[in-house]
């Protein structure tokens, strides 16, 4: 019951966070918002049993991308934080109407077909919910085994697009326009 | 133990949120925000299938790789709205009308 409760309050956090962030006027709280929408779906993500991706979701999401959007955010639009408060109404978001319907009908569409299915009777749901009860409470050492056993190809790839992403993307902050 | 319909609906409505953001705002860093949104919706997915797979976690690794690359494509597309903005002065991605310059 509890646990209920706590998800249905993450839950909220979310959803509402997420609707301040992309229907905000005001660019600054919209980005300090995404903090809050990110904490608290790394909250869902605990009650998914994923402890580790939710520890992830926090050190890379909060520590590393939003500072890097901050930084973008005041190196870029220093103009509009400085007449934050002139801004007019339609000078920040676009096409409401279409985007409106747009996203009630994609919606609409995504939960008829969540709907459409009875998850709890599927096989391998049902098979799995079985070992469930057996498993460890705490998978990390199971995701440690996993990435340096099966996964270990796609993890030295990935930290080599790491490097060369941060490589490249020095470089291309670096590099003056060469005609205005 | 919360079913997984619950996951499912929050993602969608996250998911929907991020569409919303990537079609109106003017703002290229806003856009990113929506793209991020979009991300962390199908992470949501993936972990909560991810629970009834106890044995291998392949749910959860594959989130794992999916934050990394949604940090490496931010890091990317960032230094990109920074070089746009020297050159052109503003962030709206309207104005961004032309290839070379």
């Amino acid at each position: 019951m509890v646990e209920q409760i706590v998800f249905y309050v993450f839950a909220a956090i979310a959803i509402l966070s997420g609707v301040y962030v992309v229907a905000s006027q005001n660019l600054v709280r919209s980005v300090f918002m995404f903090f809050v929408t990110l904490l608290s779906v790394a909250g869902l993500y605990i009650f998914a049993l994923a402890d580790f991706v939710a520890l992830t979701q926090i050190v890379i999401y909060v520590g590393g991308v939003l500072v890097m959007l901050l930084f973008v955010f005041m190196l870029s639009s220093k103009d509009s934080l400085d007449n934050i408060i002139n801004l007019k109404k339609e000078a920040l978001s676009a096409n409401r109407i279409p985007a409106t319907i747009i996203t009630i009908a994609l919606l609409a569409i995504i939960s008829y077909a969540i709907l459409l299915v009875d998850f709890e009777q599927l096989d391998w749901i049902k098979s799995n919910k079985l070992l469930i009860d057996k498993a460890q409470t705490s998978n990390v050492h199971n995701i440690g085994v996993n990435i340096m056993g099966r996964f270990l190809l796609p993890f030295e790839l990935i930290s080599i697009l790491l490097m060369m992403t941060l490589v490249g993307a020095a470089h291309l902050a670096r590099k003056e326009p060469t005609n205005d | 133990m919360i079913s997984l319909q619950h996951f499912l609906f929050i993602a969608a409505i996250l998911f929907c949120l991020g569409i919303y953001a990537v079609i109106t705002r003017k703002n290229a860093i806003q856009v990113l925000i929506g793209i991020e949104l979009m991300i962390n919706a199908s992470i949501l997915n993936l972990v909560a299938f991810a629970r009834y797979d106890v044995v291998n976690n392949n749910g959860q690794l594959f989130a794992l790789f999916v934050i990394v690359l949604a940090a490496a494509s931010v890091a990317v597309g960032l230094v990109i709205i920074l070089n746009f903005f020297k050159r052109v002065k503003t962030i709206d991605p309207n104005k961004a009308n032309s290839l070379r310059g």
